[in-house]
């Protein structure tokens, strides 16, 4: 057993009126990749603002102890001293600034308030190639990629003489390639000796990269498991995640016959709403029938969501063509108002930026794309409008003391069954679902996907778009495949396999 | 205790509200409580209540402001000075003439800033600088003094004067049976709402805190009525104020456009994904509040009973103090016309005040800046504190 670098003993936070976290214990060894999972909620973040001085000593219990020490950080900037530094889920980087600035952000380079630029820059070109980054660090940060801007964060964090790296969620806005390289990246400063803890999701990763997983569930460490002494999987995890053995992760679907086509679009091209002349959906056609489920796979940045919002009325770009058929006729559905009305429903990716109004309450987001059917001649039926967001939030479980609760203080999952609430009170015959379990944990997911299971039994078409390969292939009876704007394969979700989605992408792209 | 405390933060403004008029009374020596200082409250706020009323629809969308307001207000005048004295038009011809050009500047604000994505203060700034300089040229160009008068006594009955007016010295009977009425309306309303509730199952305010309400609510009102009834009767310009207060709290609490003010306000992406046409209610917006400008300048014109270049100087920021004081957020999607008129009714109390007390002009400024200042810390202190919990 190696050297233990941080040790955190019984710590207990109370938040007024709730516990956060009960008795929790750490241990990280120096060297190590040591992975923190649990459900949303669990406590995962409250123990890293612990550390990281957010919460400063004195407002929780118990101890720290790093590298031999008792700590007692007051705020980020002394846990940042001594080498702990935490990468938040949300990109700190200030868009209009370029890699250098960034980087140096708070840790300026120079003397008495004077930036020195030349040092600035040659530090933080230094450090970019340790990241594995050939950008110069004069270029802005609003000019590269989110994987590229991922990687700058750890440069800045490498700046700052790291010994202990944090991260909190760092690919969940990455697609696999880039996801990939950021793990890969995470072993390689592991060979240097760097001590890391990854909070993930994505329990492929944390599979991937951790020598150590300590789980944690309602507050409380319920295990840790060491990678090198026993065989862990997914499976072992999410049983120590959700307190018991979860048999199937997609619920199955039985008895739904699947009908005629509901939803057509042929030749579907959309352009850029900016570059005129960037083509974003390139000649698309699809097909979805009543009571299918039908999940369109690509990396972030394929095309997707372009293509549900040029479907959803024309919400996205410009100069688009084609062809989109409902229910046999064709339509030209030139406003989100008119494809509501053509029973469309597009569940958004982003909950927070484009889903729900988090200021109000459950009750007004739930109306809100069909304010006629809680209102007469435009005044509202308050009574009405309480009742449909209860009986809404018993059907989809929300988890809630009040439907007047506001949407921002709900956890993640509940938020994607008050978006789902939301379009489901618009009627529809066609959903197009966005990511619908993006950053939500593994026990909602499987409500979510029994929500979908129960829109097509009662004959509804969904199109769900997704960039995890297990959920696509568990939950479509089709699949088809996105790359670059186009759609490179189609296959029953009974012949897809990870290993022939990956290729036709592959393939794809050799083919230009 | 909690729920006391819970009842004392929801209602700070207004507590605060009682405070200040308190302190003035006391330190004017009851002045503050004469009938004429009233009377004075309610016709020297009109405006701020009306133009507040358009500056909250516009908050309401993202904290968006209009700059504008007080500048077209002078400019407003000046055309209805020139149409109605020295064009000698009639009184409802310049009204419909100046109606119409309030809706064409509407027109024009709200395309640029829904329709061009013109960050609205700085559209708002253009028409800030301009309708001062031209509302000043043309009284300049009509009058050799630079102000137009006298108004047409019948444009003057319309939006300032007395309705049922009588002699100081007699008590209006009339102003104090509107009250009686308004009083029994307000009650009557409590009492309906909350059977209502019950009846259908929903939670609804306990029964004490609907007497204290019912109470308060009344004797504010009769309060009102009897001071009035000794000044003379009910001003005119308050009838417009509660006419334009009620529409507007019925349109922001009641009906679907108002709630797409809240959310638009709160999310705007989500909301036009929900199949609003949000474009279309920020045009609206700032429609609203060139017409709300307009009415303004009305109430201002026949107060003053004349066209004047200084018409209307920082009343944008009048308005803009008194959503803020009243608890509508500077960044939109939340507040209500109640907080605003509680807003308005405060700087309006700290005005007079001071005015009585015979406070330098100066010291009025330091003083009114100090009160929207603590507003907003207070504000954005309570808030936070609710998000910690």
């Amino acid at each position: 057993m190696g050297k233990i670098l941080l040790e955190m003993k019984n710590i207990t936070k109370t938040f007024p009126g709730v516990k956060a976290l009960d008795n929790v214990n750490l241990q990280v060894e120096e060297g190590e990749i040591h992975a923190l999972v649990g459900e949303n909620g669990a406590g995962k973040s409250t123990l890293m603002n612990v550390l990281s001085g957010i919460y400063p000593y004195g407002t929780y219990e118990g101890d720290i102890v790093y590298n031999g020490e008792v700590c007692a950080f007051q705020k980020i900037t002394d846990s940042e001293k001594k080498g702990i530094v935490i990468i938040h889920q949300e990109l700190a980087l200030v868009p209009q600034m370029s890699i250098g600035e960034n980087m140096f952000l708070g840790n300026e380079r120079g003397k008495k308030g004077a930036i020195n630029w030349n040092e600035t820059y040659s530090e933080a070109d230094k450090y970019l190639k340790m990241v594995g980054l050939s950008e110069s660090s004069r270029v802005l940060i609003k000019d590269i990629g989110t994987g590229k801007q991922q990687l700058v964060e750890i440069a800045k964090a490498l700046a700052k003489k790291a010994k202990l790296l944090i991260l909190d969620e760092p690919t969940s806005s990455l697609n696999e390639t880039d996801s990939r390289a950021l793990l890969d990246l995470m072993l390689e400063f592991k060979k240097q000796g760097m001590t890391m803890i990854i909070i993930s999701h994505k329990l492929n990763e944390v599979v991937y990269v951790a020598d150590k997983i300590t789980v944690i569930r309602d507050g409380s460490t319920v295990e840790t498991l060491d990678c090198h002494t026993m065989e862990i999987d997914e499976d072992r995890i999410i049983k120590g995640m959700v307190g018991r053995e979860i048999t199937d992760r997609f619920p199955k679907r039985s008895g739904v016959e699947i009908g005629d086509v509901n939803m057509e679009v042929r030749n579907w091209t959309v352009f850029h709403p900016l570059y005129a002349e960037r083509k974003v959906v390139d000649d698309v056609s699809m097909s979805v029938r009543k009571g299918e489920v039908v999940g369109i796979y690509g990396l972030m940045g394929a095309g997707r969501t372009e293509l549900a919002m040029s479907i959803f009325g024309k919400s996205y770009g410009s100069d688009i063509t084609g062809q989109l058929l409902i229910g046999g006729k064709e339509v030209n559905l030139k406003n989100p108002k008119e494809a509501i009305n053509a029973k469309l429903a597009y569940v958004t990716e982003d909950r927070k930026g484009n889903g729900l109004v988090l200021s109000n309450p459950i009750r007004v987001n739930t109306s809100l794309a069909n304010m006629s059917g809680v209102s007469n001649r435009g005044i509202i039926d308050k009574d009405k409008e309480y009742q449909v967001a209860v009986e809404y939030k018993d059907k989809l479980r929300t988890k809630t003391p009040t439907v007047e609760q506001n949407v921002g203080n709900l956890s993640g999952g509940n938020q994607q069954k008050v978006l789902l609430a939301k379009w489901m009170f618009t009627d529809p015959d066609i959903l197009i679902l966005d990511e619908p379990t993006r950053g939500i944990d593994v026990g909602a997911k499987y409500e979510i996907y029994c929500i979908i299971n129960d829109l097509v039994k009662a004959g509804k078409s969904v199109v769900m778009i997704s960039s995890e390969l297990p959920e696509v292939i568990g939950m479509s009876d089709r699949i088809y495949i996105m790359n670059e704007g186009r759609f490179v394969g189609e296959m029953k979700a009974s012949e897809a396999t990870q290993e022939n989605i990956m290729a036709c992408i592959l393939q794809s792209g050799r083919g230009e | 205790m909690a729920k006391y405390m819970d009842v004392l933060k929801k209602n700070a403004m207004l507590i605060i509200l009682v405070l200040v008029f308190l302190f003035f009374t006391a330190q004017t020596g009851g002045a503050m409580l004469s009938p004429l200082n009233f009377n004075a409250l309610i016709i020297q706020n009109a405006y701020v209540f009306i133009l507040a009323t358009g500056m909250l629809m516009c908050m309401l969308t993202g904290g968006n402001i209009d700059l504008s307001c007080g500048s077209f207000v002078c400019f407003m005048g000046a055309v209805g000075g020139v149409l109605m004295v020295v064009k000698e038009k009639g009184t409802g011809v310049s009204i419909l003439l100046m109606l119409l050009i309030g809706i064409l500047y509407g027109c024009v604000l709200g395309f640029l800033v829904a329709y061009v994505d013109i960050p609205p203060w700085i559209a708002t700034l253009a028409g800030y600088l301009a309708f001062r300089g031209w509302g000043t040229a043309i009284l300049l160009d009509n009058s050799t003094t630079g102000s137009i008068a006298p108004i047409p006594a019948g444009f003057l009955k319309i939006f300032s004067g007395k309705i049922f007016e009588t002699p100081i010295t007699q008590f209006n009977v009339v102003c104090f049976v509107v009250g009686i009425i308004a009083s029994i309306i307000v009650v009557a309303l409590n009492i309906f709402t909350r059977v209502s509730k019950l009846k259908k199952g929903y939670e609804a305010d306990s029964l004490v805190s609907m007497i204290v309400k019912s109470v308060l609510s009344v004797f504010v009102i009769m309060l009102f009525a009897y001071k009035l009834a000794k000044a003379g009767g009910i001003p005119t310009a308050l009838v417009w104020v509660v006419a334009i207060v009620l529409l507007y709290s019925f349109i922001t609490s009641k009906t679907t456009l108002g709630r797409y003010f809240y959310t638009i306000g709160g999310n705007k992406e989500a909301t036009r994904l929900s199949g609003v046409d949000t474009r279309l209610i920020m045009f609206f917006a700032y429609l609203n509040m060139a017409v709300l400008t307009v009415l303004t300048s009305f109430v201002v014109l026949a107060r003053t009973q004349a066209a004047n270049s200084t018409a209307g100087t920082n009343y944008e920021m009048d308005a803009i103090a008194a959503c803020v004081v009243g608890g509508v957020s500077a960044y939109g999607g939340s507040g209500s016309v109640f907080g605003m008129v509680v807003g308005a009714t405060l700087i309006g109390v700290i005005n007079l005040g001071m005015q009585l007390m015979n406070v330098d002009a100066d010291w009025q400024k330091i003083v009114k800046g100090i009160v929207l200042l603590a507003a907003v810390v207070f504000d954005i202190l309570a808030a936070k504190k609710n998000q910690n919990k």
